[in-house]
């Protein structure tokens, strides 16, 4: 399996590098962010490719699709990561949340032809947004050190491997012929991307390193999503 | 005739600035969460070149100076540093975070042109001093956005002093950051870091004949 897939070996391959580097921790570092020289090194290199080729690709794909189609193609995306997010909820005992995940899907693949229209949003089936990183947060595991991947940019030990679990779990990998299954992913891809540009004008605004302007706001989101949008308030320490 | 209509129109223009007095921080928010949505419907600038300009301006006068208290923001972003400051640094911080908050919070509304805001259920008691308003801000073809006000009680009015998008505080969000800076230049270094990303990108090169 992971022989078929170079990004899954090359990220397996980072992850061990990195793990067995040990806590090489830098005295005056960000406690969270101890690898912040390889972090920085791979998130220029997310910035360039972004820049070159993927941002271009992105404003290419939303200025030629109207938005009716990008919005169909939003929702076949979503109904598929409902799937996801159904499984999860379930792994993580909300049962209520996970029957009306399943719910959706099947009444977004039926009545919503095959997910282009998301109809059970109307219908009071709210869309929630759960994976595996969130699962093995509510089992106990901490973030570990953040970690930027290559190509997919911010998240953390525990979030990278639930990436890895999410991706096995995905219907999208099943898919063949590989050539369609890897156009489809990019699509998925690229539509996720142009998805992004309302808060890169927020980014763009309100970073001043943006580097740490993005870490810190993946940690907030994240913990956003794992307590389902009902984060404890920090302290304030003044 | 003609007084009594002037005088009804003075009343209707300058109301907004005391008639929420006295309402819940959900009416509060409600009211100038309108306002920020009619200058982004209104403005010309916006809705014909998508300039922001101009819009950001008017978001700053008429919601952000009377409702945003500023320096409650400024000292919860800096978190511990903030005690570092003198008085007069303390200003200057105040100063340029402001015009780094007004920015920001106005670009994650600026990028809609026709937006909807709903007001979802927000938990509070009504002896509380301190409430989160939570919002989602809709318009069709475009992600929604979760923007949160949370605000504190000052006499008979709320006060924002966190806005928070999609989980994730614009205020908040550069703890880490400042304590870098404090760490590496004082406070005098996060000072000169703001008033760099205040003044924008270098101009470009002038081109020699």
């Amino acid at each position: 399996m992971i022989a078929r897939q170079p990004y899954l070996r090359l990220m397996a391959v980072a992850l061990l590098l990195v793990v067995t580097s040990g806590c090489a921790a830098r005295q005056n570092g960000n406690p969270r962010d101890p690898w912040e020289g390889y972090n920085r090194a791979v998130f220029s290199f997310n910035e360039g490719l972004d820049r070159a080729i993927i941002k271009p690709v992105a404003k290419g794909y939303e200025a030629v699709v109207p938005t009716p189609i990008n919005t169909i193609i939003t929702n076949f995306f979503s109904n598929i990561g409902d799937v996801l997010t159904a499984v999860n909820n379930l792994l993580q005992g909300k049962v209520r949340d996970s029957a009306s995940d399943f719910s959706r899907v099947v009444l977004n693949s039926t009545l919503g032809i095959g997910g282009l229209i998301d109809v059970a949003t109307g219908m009071t089936f709210e869309k929630h947004d759960e994976d595996f990183g969130q699962t093995f947060a509510r089992w106990g595991f901490g973030n570990g050190p953040y970690f930027v991947l290559p190509l997919f940019g911010p998240s953390t030990i525990r979030d990278s491997f639930g990436l890895l679990a999410d991706w096995q779990s995905d219907p999208l990998t099943y898919v063949r012929p590989y050539v369609l299954r890897d156009s489809v992913t990019g699509l998925r891809f690229i539509d996720t991307r142009a998805d992004l540009f309302s808060a890169e004008k927020v980014v763009e605004a309100g970073a001043i390193d943006k580097y740490a302007y993005l870490r810190d706001a993946y940690f907030q989101h994240r913990n956003y999503v794992i307590f389902d949008g009902m984060p404890p308030r920090e302290e304030e320490s003044e | 005739m003609k007084k009594l209509i002037a005088l009804l129109l003075a009343i209707m223009l300058t109301a907004p600035a005391w008639a929420t007095a006295g309402l819940g921080p959900e009416e509060q928010t409600k009211a100038f969460v309108d306002q920020v949505i009619t200058i982004i419907r209104n403005d010309q600038d916006l809705q014909s070149n998508g300039k922001t300009a101009t819009a950001t301006e008017a978001i700053d006068r008429t919601v952000l100076q009377p409702r945003f208290n500023f320096r409650h923001m400024t000292s919860l972003a800096m978190g511990k540093e903030w005690r570092k400051a003198s008085p007069e640094q303390q200003e200057t911080l105040v100063k340029e975070f402001k015009t780094l908050m007004v920015k920001t919070y106005s670009s994650a509304l600026t990028v809609y042109t026709n937006p909807a805001v709903t007001f979802k259920k927000s938990r509070f008691q009504p002896t509380d001093t301190e409430v989160q308003i939570r919002t989602q801000v809709l318009q069709p073809g475009r992600q929604p956005a979760d923007i949160d006000y949370v605000l504190e009680k000052l006499g008979e009015e709320w006060q924002v002093f966190d806005v928070v998008v999609a989980g994730v505080s614009l205020v908040t969000n550069y703890r880490d950051f400042f304590t870098q800076e404090v760490r590496n230049g004082g406070i005098d270094g996060a000072i000169k870091s703001l008033q760099t990303k205040n003044q924008g990108p270098p101009p470009p090169p002038a081109v020699t004949p």
